[in-house]
């Protein structure tokens, strides 16, 4: 990594982290996050022994899903899954309100002028803004998810519950489709932050982009969708795509002149 | 080592409006180690031309060269080579002065950092705030920083725009001094300013411009090109007479007299003076003081931009 994209990545979080309030909310989050499905699991997990789940509450789709597995526990994992898309999006919140800031940010404190007269290259500040704002977010979500890992055996989860989490479709979901989740949703906020006056607008536009995955989530909760290995594989090969076309087309649309000389 | 060719910027607000021409068909030739005045009214148009000069925009129309690398070809050399004071300081107002620094110098590929940053900080007379916030400095202190920051990498030619503008006599002495020193470096500077006291103490030549180019010179050569040179005799009494007398002599274009003081021009006072005090001592005249009546610039620079406006 260059030096500049190191210095422009250090700037970022001198500068974020300035403010006490955000480095609260980067790890607050997610710990609500982690929280919520481990309190959820310990109250559920007494009746999972009795073999008690009502199967005729879930999506007919899913039950046929978790062949092999008692009623109790397919329950929780139908549910778990619906956690799983929280850590999903776990390393997106706090990332696109710092992409959303960062060009904008700038522009109304007149600094990227300055910025801009450096041989710092266009590539350079944007890979530079944007790992700034993924690294934190995603460093979180790992913590958390290492976190809700250890603690699952204490809230009483049975063997096969843990070996699910551990399992291909989770890791899938949270180690890349997440990461990959948060590199499209900052590059969409920088398009976004480059291209208005306002920073209130950039943070309120940006966001937009969780719609998407709000789809989803509706979708599996529906059980249109189902959270397995295959699925999460299209997904990611969808994510790795948009990837690859928002990081081009950030580049190809932030046009200094423009955005150091436009007013409306 | 900065030149230009009928530079031009158009700035386009909207399809239906017709564009803005913020710089028209500006051709300059600025020379290594000179410190060139740029001059003029406000929205003349020097913030864009020093915009296009360190490669921040591009020209309309028109080819500047920077350090002979052309701007639009080789901006990415051209920012590297060049230090720019910005129109408005543009701090990152939480971090402290030191670390602002510090990000610009990396970013620039400085060599010896934190060396770089203290020398700065030091001549600019920083050093004892350099942990502070510049979110806490004055408007001054924040506008040595942005001079500091435009020097870290030690560019051979540095853009100032408006330098002293909303400094305190004393800072702006500082920063006078400074600009001095970077001119015996040899350095080439390029400095914007409405404070043509300044203009005329600092620069080696002046260009006064109002979107276009109306004059390019040297301070003296501007005075003399404008009202030509005139000194002032300063007599015991006004005799009856003695202007048309003087008004008779070979070396006289034209003599004037106000109160006990006769303006007399000449084309050069150096050597015409003796025979003119001479010519005054014959007629009875006492001569009390003797003294070349300068313009200011200002007045120079208002007269420049009343012919501009009346063409
Ligand atoms: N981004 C822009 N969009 C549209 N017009 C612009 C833009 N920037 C400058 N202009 C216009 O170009 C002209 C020159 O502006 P510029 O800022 O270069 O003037 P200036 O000589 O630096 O003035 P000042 O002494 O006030 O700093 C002005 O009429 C201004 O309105
Ligand atoms: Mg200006």
């Amino acid at each position: 990594m260059s030096e500049r994209i190191r210095t422009i990545i250090g700037k970022e979080w001198a500068e974020v982290f300035k403010n006490k309030m955000v480095l609260f909310t980067v790890l607050f989050m997610p710990l609500l996050f982690t929280a919520l499905p481990l309190i959820m699991l310990g109250t559920m997990s007494g009746a999972v022994g009795a073999d008690a789940g009502d199967m005729t509450d879930m999506p007919a789709q899913f039950a046929r899903a978790c062949v092999g597995l008692s009623s109790g526990e397919c329950m929780q994992i139908y549910l778990l899954n619906e956690f799983m898309l929280l850590f999903m999006m776990m390393p997106l919140i706090i990332p696109i309100t710092i992409a959303a800031y960062s060009v904008v940010g700038e522009k109304a404190t007149r600094s990227l002028e300055p910025l801009l007269a450096t041989p710092i290259t266009t590539e350079e500040l944007l890979a530079g803004k944007g790992l700034a704002a993924v690294i934190p977010g995603v460093l979180a979500t790992l913590l958390c998810f290492g976190l809700f890992v250890a603690l699952l055996p204490l809230v009483g989860v049975g063997e096969r519950i843990f070996a699910y989490i551990t399992g291909p479709t989770w890791l899938l979901a949270v180690l890349v489709a997440g990461p990959l989740m948060a590199v499209a949703a900052v590059n969409f906020a920088l398009i976004v932050s480059s291209r208005v006056n306002d920073p209130r607008v950039a943070e309120q536009l940006s966001t937009i982009i969780i719609v998407p995955l709000l789809a989803v989530l509706f979708g599996s909760l529906a059980g249109i969708i189902v959270l397995n290995v295959t699925n999460m594989l299209i997904g990611i090969l969808i994510m790795v795509v948009a990837d690859v076309a928002l990081v081009y087309l950030g580049a190809r649309l932030f046009q200094r002149e423009v955005i150091l000389t436009r007013w409306k | 080592m900065i030149q230009t060719e009928d530079l031009t910027k158009r700035f386009t607000k909207s399809k239906k409006e017709a564009p803005i021409t913020a710089v028209d068909g500006l051709t300059l030739n600025v020379a290594e180690g000179e410190v060139f005045g740029f001059l003029g009214p406000n929205g003349a148009g020097k913030t864009t031309t020093v915009r296009m000069l360190t490669s921040l925009i591009a020209p309309s129309a028109g080819r500047a060269f920077v350090d002979k690398l052309q701007v639009g070809k080789d901006d990415q050399k051209i920012r590297e080579r060049v230090g720019i004071l910005t129109e408005t300081p543009g701090m990152y107002e939480r971090l402290s002065a030191e670390r602002n620094l510090n990000i610009f110098a990396r970013l620039y590929g400085v060599k010896d950092v934190p060396g770089q940053v203290e020398k700065y900080l030091r001549m600019l007379s920083l050093w004892d705030r350099r942990f502070d916030e510049v979110g806490s400095f004055s408007k001054g202190m924040r506008q040595k920083l942005a001079i500091a920051r435009a020097l870290l990498h030690e560019p051979r030619i540095v853009f100032l725009d408006e330098p002293t503008s909303g400094l305190d006599p004393e800072a702006a002495k500082l920063v006078r001094d400074f600009i001095d020193e970077l001119k015996t470096e040899g350095r080439t500077i390029f400095i914007c300013t409405h404070n043509l006291d300044e203009a005329d103490r600092l620069c080696d030549r002046i260009g006064i411009f109002k979107t276009r180019l109306i004059t390019v010179d040297s301070p003296e050569n501007l005075r003399e090109k404008l009202f030509g040179r005139k000194v002032v005799f300063h007599l015991q009494a006004m005799l009856p007479g003695l202007a048309e007398r003087v008004r008779g002599l070979p070396a006289v274009k034209d003599a004037q007299v106000v109160d006990n003081r006769l303006l007399v021009s000449l084309e050069d006072p150096e050597a015409q003076n003796p025979g003119i005090v001479r010519a005054l001592v014959e007629a009875g005249a006492g001569v009390q003081f003797v003294g070349e009546l300068r313009h200011s610039l200002e007045d120079i620079y208002l007269e420049m931009i009343r012919q501009e406006e009346t063409h």
